[in-house]
């Protein structure tokens, strides 16, 4: 396609490089000639570790990525964030409950929010990231934990907060009360877990153990699939 | 980047096939025809893709160019530069990699006696970076009320060929609903039904339903809290500190490892009375030129480390691709395309609308498949950038299982594919196989020890579990059940031993295997990153300060 060879120009922390139209903003980054040892991790999306802003030529607002998911544009002023400095408090899961005031209590400054929804504008998730930070000052623990659950902790949104709340170290917390205290637990789990330690198995195992290659080939392949 | 017209117009083609398949099961293959399509198309048997090792341990092994490249290099330091004598960390027990093996590691070592301030974890990137992360579909444990831990273990060895440890299968299977139990105290939220019971879903290659997940972002919700459980403990930790080279006593034993700050390029004498292994991968290597699913990391450290003081690594002829990584767009090629997708009604199909291959063989030949169909038999589609793939019919998804689903549980797919103008709702996707997967790795026993005393191996980075291919959702599992283990038993070992003088000896051996051998190369390992700089500046570059 023609359009492949096309080129933009990119400013990276200022200062402009011209490079194939098609590529993210990592991969323009390195053919100009970076080699990240920050800035760069599961390159697929996952992991936060590529946290970048910009702003196109000409228009005064900020934008946020994440390098290994956009796609460059021409005119693009890019700062690539990789790391955010945000507090994060330390507790032991064992000794908390989840009571209504607990996310307050070890985040109180979540109470500061401005509802002004700038970090929701800077996810680069696109999740409801002021509507989750409401909901742990209503001491919501599930919802924060719904609508948080995409979260990469890039740190886009603690970096713009005018009230330096950090949501996603605030959603981390929520989560994890939910799933230890919150959800049911499942029986059958338990119930294999129990048959497990009284050895169930133990025999069959070892036996199977045993047997030969041509043997163990033979019951796998006559093992009835029921999926 | 919404799909071409010739694309779209192949789009329809599997539109008006698609009502005639929803239900319709393509028949499974037979053993026979299994290895024949293995034989023909499955990249681990292409002619020149591998050579026999010439030096150590495991001379005379096949294994991929590549990774036979880096156990074929000169280590990163030589004896001299380094002084031994500086010693800059001095603990009982050293993790290097901060994945999902790691983290658990960490945690266990300071569960079983060791005290926080003995442990050290080391990373060449952040915490938690790590194909543990990204890891989409699933973990295995057979808790359902029809599957157990006996059915477990046929699947493992089925799929793994039968090459597999039958002893690490053993505790991979016995020890899976544990992990599970241990997940779900630290706060990982699975995905459960209105009772409480587990969602589990099937994987290529199982006879039940036994698959765990967290939406698709199972890897990264496990990983962050593990290690927001690490960060809550305060165990000592350093980011961006790549371990270049073991360090052993003057028994043999491994005594801990020369660090390198990536940053400052200043190194470190780190001793430890027992070092883990967990450093993940090689998908970074690029085998064949394959694209991969891995990480930035993923460069295949940890074989080289442990490779120079002498352990024994297994089963490195086998590489996984998984099936359906992403041919188009161009941005996002090589990435994963979770097998969970098919496990919930998605068909692979070829240009003509047509099923070729029942969508859950093991993933070694379901990828063998999706080549065959692609370049056999010519009935793949061909992208802008010449790249060939076969349609995942996603649309399925929805179809079958309600509208509502693919939101739900495929929030990640759904969001990657958003971002490029293709709805995986409403339009199938296109794949072709990725290099996902490191089968083999340094041989380990059930203790999580390797050949070599001192050495401990747990995760991506060891070998045995999976025998010659690993099914989806064995790979978690494995990360916490070994590294648990790891972590336990390194602990146990640093409390009964005593180090001797350290020494780098083992370099100097390497040195000479590599000069009997005839080798030489002008190549040096581990490498750390990749190299992905634009050729124009490779040719340009000079070191002036």
């Amino acid at each position: 396609m023609g359009e492949e060879r096309s080129t933009v120009t990119i400013y990276v922390m200022g200062k402009a490089y011209e490079v194939p139209a098609s590529l993210t903003i990592m991969k323009a980054m390195e053919y100009i000639g970076y080699r990240f040892v920050r800035g760069a991790g599961c390159r697929a999306g996952f992991c936060g570790a590529c946290a970048t802003l910009y702003r196109k030529k000409g228009s005064y607002k900020l934008e946020a990525a994440l390098a290994c998911q956009k796609v460059v544009e021409d005119g693009m002023y890019i700062a690539t964030i990789p790391f955010a400095p945000a507090e994060k408090r330390t507790y032991d899961i064992n000794k908390l409950r989840p009571t209504p005031n607990v996310l307050l209590e070890y985040y109180p400054e979540i109470a500061r929010c401005l509802s002004c929804n700038t970090c929701t504008k800077a996810c680069p998730q696109d999740l409801q990231v002021m509507d989750y930070v409401q909901a742990a000052i209503r001491g919501d623990i599930e919802e924060v934990a719904r609508l948080s659950f995409d979260c990469l902790s890039c740190g886009l949104c603690a970096m713009r907060c005018p009230a330096e709340i950090v949501p996603y170290n605030v959603a981390q917390l929520a989560r994890r009360l939910y799933a230890k205290y919150l959800a049911k637990t499942s029986e059958h789990l338990m119930r294999r877990l129990k048959e497990i330690e009284e050895g169930k198995f133990d025999e069959e195992l070892k036996r199977l153990k045993g047997l030969s290659r041509e043997e163990l080939k033979e019951l796998y392949d006559k093992r009835e699939i029921r999926v | 980047m919404a799909y071409p017209d010739y694309m779209r117009r192949s789009i329809e083609v599997v539109e008006e096939t698609r009502d005639s398949r929803i239900g319709k099961e393509f028949p499974r293959m037979t053993p026979e025809e299994r290895e024949e399509v293995l034989r023909e198309y499955h990249p681990d048997y292409r002619e020149g893709a591998k050579r026999r090792l010439r030096i150590g341990p495991n001379k005379g092994d096949l294994m991929p160019h590549e990774v036979a490249d880096l156990l074929e290099a000169h280590p990163l330091v030589t004896p001299e530069e380094i002084d031994l004598s500086d010693i800059y960390y001095d603990v009982d027990v050293l993790v290097i990699g901060g994945g999902g093996a790691g983290l658990s590691a960490a945690l266990l070592a300071t569960e079983s006696g060791v005290e926080r301030d003995r442990v050290l974890l080391v990373t060449k990137l952040r915490l938690g970076d790590s194909n543990s992360k990204m890891s989409q579909g699933g973990i295995q444990a057979a808790d359902g009320p029809d599957d157990s831990p006996v059915l477990h273990f046929l699947d493992v060895m089925g799929g793994g060929h039968f090459a597999n440890d039958p002893d690490l299968v053993e505790v991979l299977v016995k020890e899976a609903p544990d992990v599970i139990r241990w997940h779900e105290e630290l706060g990982v939220i699975y995905d459960k039904n209105p009772d409480g019971s587990m969602v589990l879903a099937s994987g290529g290659g199982t006879c039940r339903r036994r698959m765990h997940s967290c939406k698709d972002y199972t890897g990264l919700e496990i990983t962050r809290v593990l290690m927001d459980e690490f960060r809550n403990r305060e165990i000592p930790l350093a980011e961006f500190t790549s371990a270049v080279e073991l360090i052993t006593d003057d028994r043999g034993a491994v005594a801990g490892a020369v660090l390198y700050n990536m940053e400052t390029e200043e190194y470190y004498v780190a001793r430890a009375k027992a070092t883990i292994l967990a450093t993940g991968g090689y998908g970074r290597l690029h085998i064949q030129g394959f694209e991969t699913t891995n990480h930035y990391g993923a460069t295949g450290d940890g074989i080289v480390l442990a490779y120079h003081v002498g352990a024994r690594l297994r089963d490195l002829d086998a590489t996984q691709y998984h099936p359906t990584g992403a041919a188009y767009p161009e941005q996002i090629v090589g990435q994963l395309c979770t097998e969970k997708l098919r496990t919930h009604g998605a068909q692979p199909v070829n240009r003509d609308g047509e099923l070729f291959v029942h969508p859950l063989e093991p993933r070694d030949v379901e990828a063998a498949a999706i080549i065959r169909e692609c370049y056999g038999r010519g009935k793949g589609i061909v992208t802008p950038t010449g790249m060939r793939g076969v349609w995942l019919d996603t649309p399925l998804i929805d179809i079958i299982h309600g509208e509502g689903t693919i939101e739900r549980r495929f929030a990640a797919m759904l969001r990657q594919y958003n971002r490029f103008g293709i709805d995986i709702r409403k339009e199938p996707i296109l794949v072709f196989p990725t290099l996902h997967y490191q089968n083999g790795g340094v041989a380990i026993n059930v203790r999580a020890e390797t050949s070599v005393p001192g050495l401990f191996a747990a995760g991506e980075v060891s070998g045995g579990v999976h025998g010659k291919n690993r099914l989806m959702g064995n790979s978690q599992l494995e990360l916490y059940v070994f590294g648990r283990r790891a972590g336990r038993y390194a602990a146990e070992y640093a409390r009964k031993t005593r180090l001797g003088r350290l020494t780098l000896d083992h370099v100097l051996r390497y040195e000479r295997w590599l000069k009997e051998a005839g080798i030489e190369t002008n190549r040096r390992a581990p490498i750390l990153l990749p190299e992905y700089r634009g050729e124009r500046v490779l040719t340009h570059r000079i070191r002036l300060f």
